[in-house]
């Protein structure tokens, strides 16, 4: 698998083919189905919420799209990539060079700089040293920490943080970029700001976005359409009107700066 | 990842919990410690023992001795392959001078050995006598004498042994007791006669004796009959020189401890064992050798010279024989003390793997995180075993220099042992620069081996579980 391009594929094509997804897990006599017969397509260039309450089997579905974890039966084609058919290899390679994730939990390396913890996926995907300082810098510097990149995670605010983990998922410029729960540990305000720099990468990177969050009011906002998951299984997938709108608006705001409410 | 990135992940993780990983580092730095104490002493003693062994001068001879001295039927193969003891060649001088005309060899010389009586102020003292030829000077053993050497190959002269002048002047010291000095020794000696009697052969003149040549068929129905006569004679000796070492370290219980000039020892017929056994066979007055010793032009020439001497069908024996069996002895020695100095790194391998498996336990999280932004099986896999390895290849360093000191001090002390006896120094403890190289890369493979399991678990980890733990 040769490294991924540089921005996403066009958009309105296939992203995320998913068919009849199950994931059961046994915990002793009992099958716990976390998945269970889902069938979805995204397109390139989508902003999907999955929605749900704990345990509706959102964030199996999402580990799924992210190569961590394989299906009991059914498919997730990823252009083109069944990944179920993946040796562990080159299911590594894929989370590499094709997918950028986001946890509630930031999951930064805590012995690590941040300018370190950014390259970190460069060193897998055996990047010069030299290129490797280049490209953290630039990845910290679009998400405003270039001043911080020698501080540890820990001498961060939460907010730092997950933009810190947002530049380490951008490096490698993925095309997809799984968030799980990313405003999960933030007050509203850093979340907002968090979610805005998800909307930027969606707008002008290109990526395809999939958020997997419990809270409807931040999928309304910033998704484009909603998946709504029970018990493992789809009950609902909708588009978000209310996004396409605030979009209309937001783009008349950029065209017009005078006018209140425009993009931050 | 490249080599260089595995290298400085290992090392930072390995800074992370620096007081557990440097416990184990210091469990292999003892592990190794004690291999290269076990194997530097078996290196010290084989080297020890060599440089005796070369200082005896004796690396450069070959003995020869016939098949017809019954006393060394060592069942050996040439020996059952060869003609019986009783059809073989007689070791007499025509056979000495053949010997002498082989290629690479320098001479030839009779070993000329008895027991005698010598008198000294009138006081009889019984010992073995050997014979020297002039270029025994040369023999390191001598290095220390007091005196001079033999001034003359047929010189009325007598050099003696440190412990023979002990028991002329009367001053056998107790055993365990430091020995007496040299000098002192020859101070009163040197330049003093002694008188040799000995038992002098003489040609009988009712036989006309009859020169045998190489023939040695006993199938001769003519057998002349020959006779000599054994006569008792004295000769007066000057002692010119008190040798310090011992020459014949190698004889055991038969070295003389008194030597005479190789050419007085000839012209004067002293009657040897060997006369006797030979006397019942063959009719001749020619002397006939119990042994012969052949000094080789360069050591490395010793077996080829060895080969030459047994085709003419006679027994041999050098040095290089001895010290065969001798490394062979030394090859089982170093294997026992390589295993238990092994069995410390084996201990301190159990510390890597436990270390690892925590480090795993640990590091959990972390791993799961590396995997979930792209690392594979296989880095997860090679980040452990650099860890590993990096531990190794410390432990190996340390443990070298550790067993280093070790020795050191263990030279230190003996010597200090050694002086207190008045004994000259030694080093035991040699540490060659392969057994440095060997220790640091065996400690290297031992930590990568004992990796091998905490990097397989470490990659096999679950990234899904790995995240959700906390």
């Amino acid at each position: 698998m040769k490294t991924a391009p540089a921005v996403a594929s066009a958009r309105g094509t296939l992203a995320v083919r998913i068919e009849n997804l199950c994931r059961h897990y046994r915990m002793g006599e009992t099958v716990i189905r976390a998945v269970d017969g889902v069938s979805v397509e995204i397109r390139a260039g989508e902003f999907v919420a999955l929605l749900g309450s704990s345990g509706s089997g959102k964030s199996s579905v999402l580990n799924l799209i992210a190569g961590l974890d394989r299906p009991t039966s059914g498919s997730v084609v990823v252009q083109d990539r069944d990944l179920a058919k993946l040796s562990r290899e080159d299911l590594a390679k894929y989370r590499l060079h094709v997918v950028g994730m986001v946890f509630q939990s930031f999951n930064l390396i805590a012995s690590m700089t941040l300018a370190e913890n950014v390259e970190l996926p460069l060193r897998f995907a055996e990047v010069d040293r030299s290129q490797r300082g280049n490209l953290a810098r630039e990845a910290l510097e679009h998400v405003g920490l270039r001043a911080r990149m020698n501080h540890r995670p820990s001498e961060l605010s939460g907010g730092e943080q997950q933009r810190a983990a947002l530049a380490r998922a951008l490096i490698n410029r993925p095309q997809l970029l799984l968030a799980d729960e990313p405003t999960g540990n933030l007050d509203s305000h850093t979340g907002t700001e968090i979610m805005n720099m998800v909307r930027e990468f969606n707008h002008e990177l290109g990526m395809t976005v999939v958020m997997v969050t419990h809270e409807r009011a931040l999928a309304e906002r910033y998704a484009q359409r909603m998946i709504f998951l029970a018990d493992g299984k789809l009950i609902d997938d909708r588009t978000n009107s209310d996004r396409i709108n605030n979009d209309r608006a937001n783009a008349a705001a950029a065209a017009d700066p005078r006018e209140p409410g425009g993009r931050p | 990842m490249k080599i260089s990135d595995l290298t400085e992940l290992a090392l930072r993780n390995l800074r992370e919990s620096v007081l557990r990983n440097s416990l184990t580092t210091v469990g292999i730095s003892v592990g190794v410690a004690s291999l290269v104490a076990m194997l530097s002493l078996g290196t010290g003693l084989q080297q020890l023992l060599s440089q005796r062994l070369a200082k005896s001068g004796l690396f450069d001879t070959v003995f020869v001795s016939s098949r017809r001295d019954l006393r060394g039927g060592m069942g050996r193969e040439e020996e059952r392959k060869g003609p019986t003891p009783g059809e073989s060649r007689v070791l007499d001088e025509p056979a000495r001078q053949e010997m002498e005309r082989l290629p690479n060899v320098s001479e030839a010389y009779p070993d000329i050995r008895f027991a005698t009586e010598l008198r000294y102020e009138d006081k009889p003292h019984l010992t073995m006598i050997s014979a020297l030829p002039l270029s025994a000077k040369s023999n390191d053993a001598f290095d220390g004498m007091q005196g001079n050497f033999f001034s003359s190959d047929t010189g009325a002269e007598v050099i003696l042994q440190k412990s023979f002048a002990e028991e002329l002047l009367g001053k056998t010291p107790p055993l365990g007791a430091a020995e007496p000095n040299v000098a002192e020794l020859a101070k009163p000696l040197l330049g003093k006669e002694l008188t040799m009697r000995y038992a002098q052969r003489q040609a009988a003149p009712s036989t006309q004796p009859s020169l045998r040549e190489k023939d040695t068929s006993v199938a001769d129905d003519g057998v002349e009959s020959a006779a000599y006569s054994v006569v008792s004679r004295e000769q007066k000796l000057r002692i010119v020189g008190v040798s310090d070492l011992d020459p014949e370290t190698m004889r055991g219980p038969t070295r003389a401890k008194v030597f005479l000039p190789l050419g007085l020892a000839e012209s004067l017929h002293i009657m040897q064992p060997t006369d006797l056994r030979e006397i019942s066979r063959a009719a001749t007055d020619q002397p006939v050798y119990s042994s012969v010793s052949v000094r080789v032009k360069n050591p490395a020439q010793v077996q080829a010279v060895e080969d030459a001497i047994k085709k003419m069908g006679f027994n041999t024996f050098s040095i290089l024989d001895a010290s065969n069996s001798l490394r062979q002895v030394f090859r089982v020695l170093y294997a026992f003390l390589g295993i238990f100095g092994s069995l410390a790194l084996t201990v301190a391998s159990i510390g890597i793997v436990n270390t690892l498996v925590m480090a795993i336990l640990e590091r959990r999280r972390e791993i799961g995180i590396m995997k979930a932004i792209g690392a594979s099986d296989g880095d997860i896999k090679k980040l452990f075993f650099a860890e590993a390895g990096a531990m190794g290849i410390l432990g190996g360093i340390v443990g070298v220099v550790l067993g280093w000191a070790i020795g050191q001090i263990i030279n230190f002390g003996t010597n200090i042992w050694l002086k207190s006896q008045s004994l000259p120094t030694e080093h035991f403890w040699v540490v060659p620069l392969w057994l440095v190289v060997f220790s640091i890369v065996f400690a290297f493979f031992v930590s990568l081996v004992s990796g091998l399991y905490p990097a397989a678990r470490a990659a096999r980890l679950d990234p899904v579980q790995a995240l959700r733990y906390e």
